[in-house]
């Protein structure tokens, strides 16, 4: 599979492996296009997985990843794919719907948007909170003091 | 500025129609509710008592865990994650271990593989007492309540006399143990296990043939398996809409190879087939500590780790079967002493997903046997 997918796709893919797991860095302009193969042509019928790796120092700062399943082959796959501050990713909810808490709350805890998502706002995080905290330039201690002060009554959750 | 004491925040659609002309009427239900088995909210849209669609609000709990693990190391964030499903935080501990050991790219002695195994099991079936009896207050039955609680109270004590805790463990240790087991933790085992297998019959006894029971559970939240695996739900809810898929056989972790046992199903994915196949469950269990505590071998209990960990630069994701489902671990490490990134792929959280899908076309009664029998955790949703 990975051989096809390296002939396919060329220097957009890179397949990887660490501690015996494969994984693939994915362009971002291929991903809508991975995905759906991944499911209807290679049997990744379950989406273990999506979460965001936040590094600010790189310039594309983000790493999307989707971790998925394949119930017939009994496997694993990781695809990564690195996006810019700001930039957003096509929403997997239709090629599996589990994508749909998943993506809220990479949206929550990263602020990426996925295009085409059929109810994208915050899943943990109050609807109103301002900043969000997995990324590195937000302080552990740090919070939405406007927020707590306006709706818990209180001078500071800390 | 919003009023505190308004919902206004949480984005609440009401419905255009007036509020007598009842064809289709919003109610809340929680954050604080009996039935909810912790703080969760939903949103009911009803036609009569009919329930045409719902929407979860989750995170009233939320903690921050995965950030927590950014600002700790190694070591420091093991028991973190007991916090998350604390009623199963021994399986938490030992996912977080094992994906912390392939990091490091070390192994557990056998001793350590078969103490971790005997008590995750036990975990597992104090997990399953745990929701059987309040799945079963929920609906309406009392006495199975009184009965787990009994019964779980032996699998405490040995978790005390193992370790001193009783619920957030900390059992285990990256590497392997900390402590190796106390004088009798064999034959106190032994007893447990036949002193609880009589205890199944007696609880089935109480319900697998009670008719008000099977009047609330049968063809009641009922999934298939195709949906079951579109939403990503695991574990016992998968089981029972009849696939067969267990990590422990699929893709087998600590020694769970060794053992023997075998994987419940149901066929109808109803919350009858999902009592079942836990039960099933707990007596499998039962099963796999019988021949992991009369196999123990001797021998250390932890690997040679490094007092301070830094492991390589690289990610993994490691998951294991859970009493809830798969339990994931997605760790990043950037060569330091602190994970770089700690995701958490929790069961409760995804399975919770389903309890739309699962509750349209129900009643408002069988919406708290629904919640019941997905068997959710709020701490380990919301971290």
């Amino acid at each position: 599979m990975i051989a096809k997918f390296k002939g396919t796709y060329g220097s957009g893919m890179e397949p990887l492996t660490y501690a015996g797991q494969n994984y693939m860095v994915v362009d971002r302009s291929l991903i809508p296009e991975i995905l759906q193969v991944l499911r209807n042509e290679e049997q990744f019928d379950y989406c273990v997985d999506i979460t965001a790796v936040h590094y600010p120092k790189r310039e594309k700062q983000f790493d999307v990843v989707w971790v998925l399943y394949s119930f017939a082959r009994n496997q694993r796959i990781r695809v990564t794919t690195q996006i810019l501050d700001g930039e957003s990713l096509p929403s997997s909810v239709p090629i599996w719907p589990t994508a749909n808490w998943l993506e809220r709350e990479v949206y929550d805890m990263f602020g990426i948007k996925f295009d085409g998502h059929p109810d994208l706002k915050r899943i943990l995080l109050p609807d109103g909170w301002k900043g969000h905290p997995l990324r590195k330039d937000y302080d552990i201690l740090q919070q939405d003091n406007e927020w707590v002060q306006i709706n818990l009554g209180i001078e500071s959750g800390q | 500025m919003t009023d505190p004491h308004t919902l206004s925040h949480l984005d609440l659609e009401t419905p255009e129609k007036p509020f007598l002309d009842a064809n289709e009427l919003v109610i809340n239900m929680g954050p604080q509710h009996p039935a909810t088995h912790g703080v969760l909210r939903v949103i009911l849209r009803l036609d009569g008592e009919k329930v045409l669609g719902l929407e979860c609000v989750i995170g009233y709990l939320h903690r921050g865990v995965e950030k927590i693990g950014e600002h700790r190391t190694y070591t420091m964030f093991n028991p973190y994650v007991d916090r998350m499903d604390y009623v199963a935080a021994v399986s938490n501990g030992l996912g977080y271990c094992e994906t912390v050991e392939k990091l490091l790219n070390v192994e557990a002695p056998p001793r350590a593989q078969y103490v971790r195994v005997i008590l995750t099991e036990l975990n597992r079936i104090a997990s399953h007492q745990l929701w059987l009896g309040t799945h079963a207050l929920d609906i309406g039955a009392i006495t199975p309540l009184f009965y787990t609680f009994r019964d779980r109270e032996e699998i405490l004590k040995i978790y005390e006399k193992y370790c001193g805790a009783r619920l957030t463990t900390h059992a285990f240790r990256i590497g392997g143990l900390q402590y190796e087991t106390y004088a009798g933790f064999e034959k106190d085992v032994k007893n447990f296990l036949d002193f609880f297998r009589p205890k199944i019959d007696e609880y089935e006894e109480l319900l697998t043939t009670n008719r008000i029971w099977l009047e609330r559970t049968k063809n009641v939240g009922k999934i298939s398996g195709e949906d079951c695996i579109a939403l990503g739900v695991t574990g016992p809810v998968l089981r029972a809409s009849g696939v067969k898929w267990d990590l422990r056989k699929a893709q087998p972790y600590a020694n769970y190879k060794n053992f023997d046992f075998d994987i419940p199903t149901g066929q109808n994915g109803d919350t009858y087939d999902r009592y079942l196949v836990r039960m099933v469950e707990m007596r499998q269990s039962v099963r796999i500590i019988e021949q992991a505590v009369s196999a123990l071998p001797e021998g250390p209990i932890i690997a040679k780790v490094p007092k301070v960990m830094k492991p390589a630069v690289g990610e993994v994701y490691h998951s294991i079967e859970a009493p809830k489902g798969e339990l994931g671990y997605f760790i990043v490490s950037d060569g330091s002493t602190q994970p770089y990134r700690v995701r958490v792929r929790p069961p409760s959280f995804v399975n919770l997903q389903a309890l739309d899908l699962m509750c349209r076309g129900q009643l408002v009664a069988d919406v708290i046997a629904v919640i019941g029998t997905l068997d959710i955790v709020l701490g380990e949703v919301d971290r």
